[in-house]
């Protein structure tokens, strides 16, 4: 079992706001982790530490560390730019470019030089077939990226993602702007990737948790109170605020 | 194929593998008690445990199924219909299981005529095939194999109810073979309610598939 992504001691502050409190949590390579907890106990925040995100915030602060692959992704030698390759991020809302669906797979590629028109080919192709989208456009590569709906903007987010072959993808909530349908053509999407990704996605949906994930993390108020498989966490968690959690007892 | 339905296919190979596990148990049994062979009767009584942690398991993987994807309609109609056959089937393992028991204390190899006067393999021989009709029409889905057990299962209620008087005459002529007589009544008994337990997984089968609750109903109404 490796261990792709572990924190360590993590306590994350905005200002004076202690959001994030002694955080410690390990994530297996090749797995699917779900956070869940009521609004604003801190799931994007922990998110957003592990590519970053967060250092632009004003007032943003934090303590321990982040490994990816063992490595400290907070010490100074390492370029940005490297890490956002290797951790993609798909975000609640579809954001796709107003470009081609074709440009916008290879936005990725294209900024980092490559050129090859064999190679964006090939990767268009194979990003949007992960994505399950290909046979829905692939007749339609130059359309604009915008006329997609909903659903196949965040599978066309998803195929952007993974285009620049990250080892890790981070989900805030990608599901939540989507219909049924197309939610779970999401959710069978990261059940599928998880073969190649080590994923985690945050979700206020529980039974979105429940069906894609290997474990679970609770976060409540800044602190993550129990995280496990997902089979134990839905059957018999350990702690009663998890339990009193997904049993909607509060929230 | 979605992850439920890679869940359900999983619960179903789990529960044909139960099938398979409980039919096992219950023709050791038969051939423990024809050749009072004790050593096979306590290789069934050791398997009996692997029969309950199986149960267990498939228990289990049914809970988590409710847990993690909260299946609905003919999905959810599975799932807990699994939960009933399941535990019909650990109380068909417990049924050969105790007949096993009675093997371990009779002395001496039954009596073929008694054996004969009670149809005692007949009826081992009709429950063992009404558990395989069963686990078949669970396998393919097939309601109409499925209700002919109810029809069956007929076969079973007579023998049953012939053996107290084959079983009485034979006393009568054998006064030293009491003991004997009597464990080969309660296997008969026990073999009756196997064909119950069949009848119930086959209500659990419709039950799902069409979405019908047979339970409670006259047999006419239930061949409907
Ligand atoms: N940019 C920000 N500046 C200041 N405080 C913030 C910022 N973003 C989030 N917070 C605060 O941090 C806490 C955690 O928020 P967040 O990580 O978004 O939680 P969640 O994703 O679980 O809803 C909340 O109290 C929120 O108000
Ligand atoms: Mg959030």
């Amino acid at each position: 079992m490796h261990k792709k992504l572990e924190a360590r001691n993590v306590n994350v502050f905005y200002d004076q706001t202690h959001v994030i409190k002694d955080v410690n949590l390990a994530v297996e390579q090749h797995s699917v982790t779900a956070f869940i907890g009521p609004s604003g106990c801190g799931k994007s925040t922990f998110l957003r530490l592990y590519n970053r995100m967060n250092d632009l915030i004003e007032g943003f602060r934090k303590e321990g560390e982040i490994l990816i692959d063992g490595r400290d992704i907070y010490q100074r030698d390492l370029r940005v730019e490297d890490l956002r390759k290797k951790v993609g991020m798909v975000f609640q809302k579809p954001n796709p470019f107003p470009k081609s669906i074709y440009e916008n797979v290879i936005y990725g590629l294209k900024i980092r030089g490559v050129n090859n028109k064999n190679l964006l080919d090939e990767t268009v192709e194979r990003c949007l077939r992960q994505a399950a989208l290909w046979d829905e456009v692939k007749d339609n590569l130059r359309k604009s990226a915008l006329a997609l709906s909903g659903g196949q903007q965040q599978r066309l987010c998803i195929a952007r993602a993974i285009a620049t072959e990250p080892s890790v993808l981070l989900m805030d909530e990608p599901a939540s702007a989507l219909d049924p349908i197309s939610t779970s053509k999401v959710e069978e999407l990261i059940y599928e990737l998880k073969s190649q990704f080590t994923i985690i996605i945050v979700t206020h949906n529980m039974q979105q948790a429940g069906r894609v994930s290997d474990k679970t993390a609770f976060f409540y108020l800044g602190e993550l109170v129990e995280c496990d498989s997902t089979k134990k966490i839905f059957t018999n968690p350990t702690d009663s605020r998890t339990q009193d959690y997904i049993t909607g007892r509060f929230g | 194929m979605t992850h439920l339905e890679a869940e359900i296919k999983n619960l179903k190979t789990e529960l044909l593998d139960m099938f398979h596990l409980v039919r096992t148990q219950l023709e050791k049994s038969r051939e423990s008690l024809v050749r009072l062979d004790k050593d096979l009767a306590r290789e069934v009584m050791v398997n009996e445990k692997r029969v309950n942690a199986f149960e267990l398991k498939v228990d289990r993987d049914c809970e988590n199924t409710i847990a993690l994807f909260n299946p609905v309609a003919i999905d959810l109609r599975f799932v807990l219909a699994c939960l009933k056959i399941n535990s019909n089937l650990e109380r068909i393992g417990d049924i050969a299981d105790g007949i096993c028991q009675f093997v371990l204390n009779i002395k001496m190899e039954p009596e073929k005529d008694l054996l004969e006067a009670t149809r005692m393999m007949e009826m081992f021989d009709t429950s063992i095939e009404i558990l395989e009709e069963v686990r078949l029409a669970f396998e393919n889905e097939d309601t109409r194999l499925a209700r002919s057990v109810f029809k069956k299962d007929e076969l079973l209620d007579e023998i049953n109810m012939n053996a107290n008087q084959a079983v009485a005459e034979f006393i009568k002529n054998h006064p030293d073979r009491i003991n004997q007589s009597l464990y080969l009544l309660s296997s008969i008994r026990k073999l009756e309610r196997v064909g119950d337990q069949c009848k119930n997984i086959s209500e659990e089968i419709i039950f799902y598939i069409e979405a019908k609750v047979l339970k409670h109903k006259s047999r006419e109404q239930k061949q409907a």
